[in-house]
């Protein structure tokens, strides 16, 4: 798959404070690119390099192959964003809004084509009520209707469950993985929550104090072939005799207390688990630790 | 697509509330000034002529006529309009900052320049809207109430007279010129605006730098008026006036058609075109290297 979007190197400061730091990712075609850090990671400021809102102090962006700083206008036209709140022109309908964004991306577009847009993300029975009117989910939605008006191939969205509830994050998380499993639209998804990118994205890239901690596939990254797998025992003592007699032993990484943790394949926790009950050995939880969640908070919590 | 931004921003100007204050604003004022020179005209003009009421008798109801009234409206208004001008073109780049929706024009495919522009030319529409209604109300308005006859101004101790068919392209003139020079604050509230995210800096800013030069002009003093006031916008603001003074005979009458001091008249707008062309390009360039953080 061809890459969509390269950054190479991107750096920012604000004064002394280095917002982004070097950073260097690649988002591929058609695919949903998670975004991950705690808030004031860098998440907003590299998205609003890519808009081209902030000039970076060096590095590079290249999105369709084209070096964004000599192809401003042409790459801006085929990507929508949504960036940090939705907000829109209060005193206009949502019909409205729609129309001017649609007008300065460069296309002309009909009433029954805003009409139809604003039916895809619900809206169309409110397209003309002011969007002061609306509630936060409806502006979030409102939001994604004018970053896809111009059907751009490459959609930002900067936080977009922000301030919605339960059953609206579930509806912008369908709508994500529908652009870009049934209409091949390549996404770049911000956000603060692993178990929201866990649920809709194929690649990810975890960033704390703008710098690069980790990057690639969601399924490598949240399934390795290679789990920790952590035991809690009240018979720990049986258990570091048994180790010691066993293949396990090379297996161990840590020990304290009641608590051991293994490194080996999830596929061999049950084989594990049997040679523990023939030893008589009690068992209070067994199973593998998330070690990506465990490692983004070890990285990214003070 | 500068025309496709400047249609979208005059559709954003005119569906909101605030542009109609102004409109609603300059009827209210006309119509005060009318209706009082309308019972106590006769006062009014007693103001300007005190110091000739022994050289000649003066026809005041000759005088208190439609194109009368119409300039002294034009003196009264001109000096608060600016502030109505602000009210629009300071909130226009830190209205959408503070609304948020500065980043999402700014992420469009339109160079900034493009957004400068487009909202500067947008403000001058505003302007010479707003001069038009008030030409509707002042002009035709008093032409009607009041009728026309020829036109008398006074300039300190001296009498203009000018010809009832000789005033009404003088009029127009006026119109033009006092357009120019409200899109010069139309061009520095937007540069303020520029350099802010609230909506009110740039307004209040706007309106303190009027208050400052009107009251620096006003005082007459020579370390001001050798300096400052030859270069001030609010000195060449007032320009519009010239088209009232006309040329006069050795006789003492009026030459139909002429201005008492076009090169004034030329240097005034001249000066009102520097300050804009100033303006707009501090704005240009500051706004494309301003890093879009609201």
């Amino acid at each position: 798959m061809t890459n969509i979007l390269e950054v190479r190197g991107l750096t920012k400061r604000f004064n002394e404070f280095r917002a982004v730091d070097d950073l260097t990712f690649s988002v591929k075609k058609g695919e949903v690119y998670g975004f991950l850090g705690q808030n004031g990671a860098g998440k907003s400021t590299t998205i609003r390099m890519l808009m081209t809102l902030i000039e970076p102090d060096s590095g590079e962006i290249e999105i369709f192959g084209k070096k964004l700083a000599k192809n401003r206008k042409e790459i801006l036209r085929n990507i929508g964003a949504v960036i940090e709140r939705p907000d829109l022109y209060k005193y206009l309908t949502a019909i409205e809004n729609l129309r001017i964004f649609a007008t300065m991306s460069g296309i002309k577009v009909s009433d029954k084509c805003l009409m139809e847009q604003l039916d895809t993300v619900g809206l169309a029975a409110r397209a003309k009520s002011k969007v002061r009117t609306y509630s936060q989910g409806m502006k979030q939605r409102l939001g994604l209707a004018c970053a896809l008006v111009h059907n751009p191939e490459l959609i930002i969205l900067d936080e977009p469950t922000n301030g919605l509830d339960p059953q609206g994050i579930a509806d912008m998380r369908n709508k994500i993985i529908q652009l870009s499993k049934e209409e091949n639209k390549t996404l770049l998804v911000s956000s603060h929550l692993l178990n929201e990118m866990e649920m809709m994205a194929d690649s990810m890239i975890i960033i704390n104090k703008g710098k690069k901690i980790i990057e690639g596939k969601v399924s490598e990254l949240l399934h390795p072939e290679v789990s920790v797998i952590e035991l809690k025992t009240p018979s720990h003592h049986s258990l570091s005799e048994l180790i010691g007699k066993t293949e396990w032993a090379s297996c161990l990484k840590m020990h304290s207390g009641d608590i051991f943790r293994f490194e080996f394949n999830k596929d061999r926790i049950s084989e594990f688990n049997k040679q523990l009950v023939l030893a008589g050995i009690e068992v209070n939880s067994l199973g593998p630790v998330n070690s990506l969640e465990q490692f983004f908070l070890s990285q990214t919590q003070e | 697509m500068f025309f496709t931004l400047l249609r979208i921003e005059l559709f954003k100007i005119f569906k909101r509330p605030r542009t109609f204050i102004a409109f609603a604003a300059v009827a209210v004022i006309v119509v005060l000034v009318q209706f009082a020179l309308k019972l106590n005209g006769k006062d009014f003009i007693e103001l300007y002529t005190d110091s000739q009421t022994d050289t000649f008798e003066i026809p005041y109801e000759k005088i208190q006529n439609g194109y009368f009234v119409c300039v002294a409206v034009l003196h009264m208004i001109l000096i608060h309009v600016p502030l109505l001008v602000a009210l629009i073109a300071g909130d226009m780049i830190s209205g959408e900052a503070n609304l948020g929706t500065l980043r999402l024009l700014a992420g469009k495919p339109v160079t900034r320049g493009q957004i400068i522009m487009s909202k500067f030319f947008a403000s001058t529409v505003y302007v010479a809207l707003l001069l038009v209604w008030m030409a509707l109300f002042a002009l035709l308005g008093s032409i009607l109430l009041f009728g026309t006859e020829d036109l008398v101004v006074f300039k300190e101790t001296d009498l203009h007279i000018i010809r009832s068919h000789d005033v009404l392209w003088r009029f127009f003139a006026a119109f033009v010129f006092a357009a120019l020079a409200l899109t010069t604050i139309a061009a520095m509230a937007l540069m303020f605006s520029v350099f802010s995210d609230n909506s009110l800096g740039p307004i209040v800013a706007t309106v303190c730098v009027v208050i400052i030069f009107t009251i620096v002009q006003q005082l007459r003093v020579p370390v001001f008026e050798e300096t400052v006031n030859p270069w001030s916008f609010t000195t060449h603001m007032l320009g519009w006036k010239g088209f009232f003074y006309v040329e006069k005979t050795a006789e003492g009458e009026t030459i139909n058609g002429s201005i008492e001091n076009p090169a004034a008249l030329v240097k005034s707008g001249l000066v009102l075109l520097g300050y804009i062309v100033l303006f707009l390009a501090v704005s240009i360039s500051y706004f494309r290297k301003k890093d879009i953080l609201s």
